[in-house]
């Protein structure tokens, strides 16, 4: 395409911006209002996401060692759990070690068990961590059957809850955002095609003089792309600032629990890449899509 | 040189609008199409710009058969074919010289030749010094001049015209005809598909009547032959 082609489109497209100004700014209305709830649902999906696997990742199987268990039946055990195919990583800690830890977590009241550091009441433990989260069960269930495995321990029945809300969560957020999503191209589209109706004798003009439909395409193609920019510049400085107050303020009181949410950095500014690439796609789909019926002449 | 061999148009709605039409026009000829309402006038002007395809035959325009002519294609038939409405179908928004200069822009013309071309087509039918009027402020007579400016702005080789007289009143029709008389002078093919009986009968030309959507009569220099 010739440059000065390229120009007279570009220009084409912001004199029909102006032209239709009432529809211009419903048509950015529209964007702005769903890329808004667009990006609040994607950061909250996003964080709570993150959230989820911080927990997930902390899940973990404690195999107590029977007392009976000499040092070679633990090696024994170890090898068989590493065996297991869920199973990623495996870690020994001693009775001693146990104990400090949880004199440690307990702080003040903690020390009331100093006395047992003689006469330690605990058992050596295996820490084994899963590959995925979720075959955690299916790992703990094999360890169980192992001779020498005590106790397994990994939360049982809390953790299968938990991660049944984390999936559904997931899903339901995901559903919600592809909605959306689809609702405001029907939207847009619906909307030029009420700017491209009244430009419906232009068309059929360019179409009688023998214009191409690719040239007849392009002011409609920038079109939309210009109003799906325009349409994204709201809900980037929204969703960031609300974004940069929110985590100031939860991110010091979630630091207490050990959850910890995405930063500002970079995190935003993917939202605002994500967001324009939204705004820009929804905008062309829909002025495409409004336009499709009018070029079949 | 258009040609038309055992064309038939039967539309999706189940109307049969041309049923067998066989003609040839040559280069620089000026023809008449003529007929009651709903004999099949329109869609057999629409079948020369491809704005309707027939259902049935074999289209010639300059040797071209544009029946099979791939969509693609179809901007670069409609380049050397003028097309004039009984309702203009002006840009409002436009003044009179982009109105003409629109059909040049869209085929990627050269600004300096717009220019030049727009003017001389305005020169041609009378309306240069209202290039920068819009179309609103003209009489409809002078907007017909501004959509059969915009028609033969590119010098395309065969001029259609749907009943370009329809909504002018006797005098200023006798003015619009004088134009494509001299278009027609030019070189150009003239096909006119028209109601005005005055006009046929008073410029004499080739007249082609078509009836439920067949051509029963042919005749150079013709007559109108219907009451009006």
């Amino acid at each position: 395409m010739k440059a000065r082609t390229f120009r007279r489109h570009v220009r084409e497209s912001f004199k029909s911006l102006g032209r239709n100004g009432w529809m211009t700014f419903a048509s950015v209305s529209a964007v702005t209002v769903t890329l808004i709830i667009v990006g609040v649902f994607f950061v909250i999906m996003m964080n709570l996401n993150k959230v989820a696997s911080t927990i997930e990742e902390d899940v973990e199987i404690r195999v107590h060692i029977d007392p009976v268990a000499k040092q070679q039946d633990q090696q024994v055990l170890r090898k068989k759990i590493e065996q297991i195919p869920e199973v990623k990583s495996i870690e020994f800690s001693s009775k001693e070690e146990e104990l400090d830890n949880l004199i440690d977590s307990l702080g003040e009241e903690g020390k009331v068990f100093k006395p047992f550091e003689q006469d330690n009441p605990l058992n050596d433990v295996f820490i084994v961590k899963a590959k995925n989260p979720t075959d955690t069960m299916k790992a703990a269930k094999k360890i169980e059957n192992l001779e020498y495995a005590a106790k397994v321990k990994y939360g049982q029945g809390s953790v299968e809850k938990l991660f049944k809300f984390i999936e559904t969560s997931r899903n339901v957020g995901l559903v919600l955002i592809i909605g959306l999503l689809f609702t405001a191209m029907f939207l847009i589209s619906n909307t030029i095609k009420i700017t491209i109706v009244a430009r419906r004798r232009e068309i059929e003009i360019m179409k009688l003089v023998g214009a191409t439909n690719t040239f007849i395409r392009w002011p409609f193609f920038l079109e939309g792309l210009w109003i799906g920019l325009l349409g994204s510049i709201l809900p980037i400085a929204l969703v960031s600032s609300a974004y940069y107050y929110a985590y100031d303020y939860l991110e010091p009181k979630l630091a207490n629990h050990f959850i910890k949410i995405l930063e500002f950095n970079p995190f935003v500014y993917q939202v605002a890449c994500l967001l324009i690439l939204m705004g820009a796609l929804i905008g062309i789909w829909g002025s495409m899509m409004s336009m499709r019926k009018f070029l079949k002449v | 040189m258009i040609q038309m061999q055992d064309v038939h148009k039967k539309y999706p709605n189940g109307v049969t609008a041309v049923s067998g039409i066989d003609v040839k026009i040559d280069q620089g000829e000026f023809v008449y199409i003529v007929g009651p309402s709903g004999a099949g006038k329109s869609t057999f002007i629409k079948m020369i710009y491809r704005e309707e395809k027939p259902s049935k035959g074999v289209i010639l325009i300059n040797g071209v058969d544009i029946s099979r002519l791939k969509d693609k294609k179809v901007p670069l038939l409609r380049r050397n074919i003028g097309v004039v409405f009984q309702d203009f179908k002006l840009l409002p928004t436009l003044t009179v010289f982009e109105n003409v200069a629109f059909a040049l822009e869209v085929i990627e013309e050269q600004p300096n030749l717009i220019k030049k071309k727009v003017m001389e087509t305005l020169d041609l039918v009378g309306l240069k010094h209202k290039a920068r009027m819009l179309p609103t402020e003209l009489s409809g007579g002078e907007q017909q001049r501004v959509s059969i400016a915009r028609s033969i702005v590119n010098s395309p080789k065969i001029v259609i015209a749907d009943e370009p007289t329809g909504n002018l009143d006797p005098e200023t029709s006798w003015e619009i005809m004088s134009i494509f008389e001299e278009i027609n002078a030019r070189g150009a093919t003239v096909v006119m598909a028209t109601h005005n009986k005055e006009i046929v009968n008073t410029i004499k030309h080739r007249v082609i009547a078509i009836e439920s959507g067949r051509i029963v009569r042919d005749e150079q220099r013709g007559e109108y032959g219907y009451e009006s």
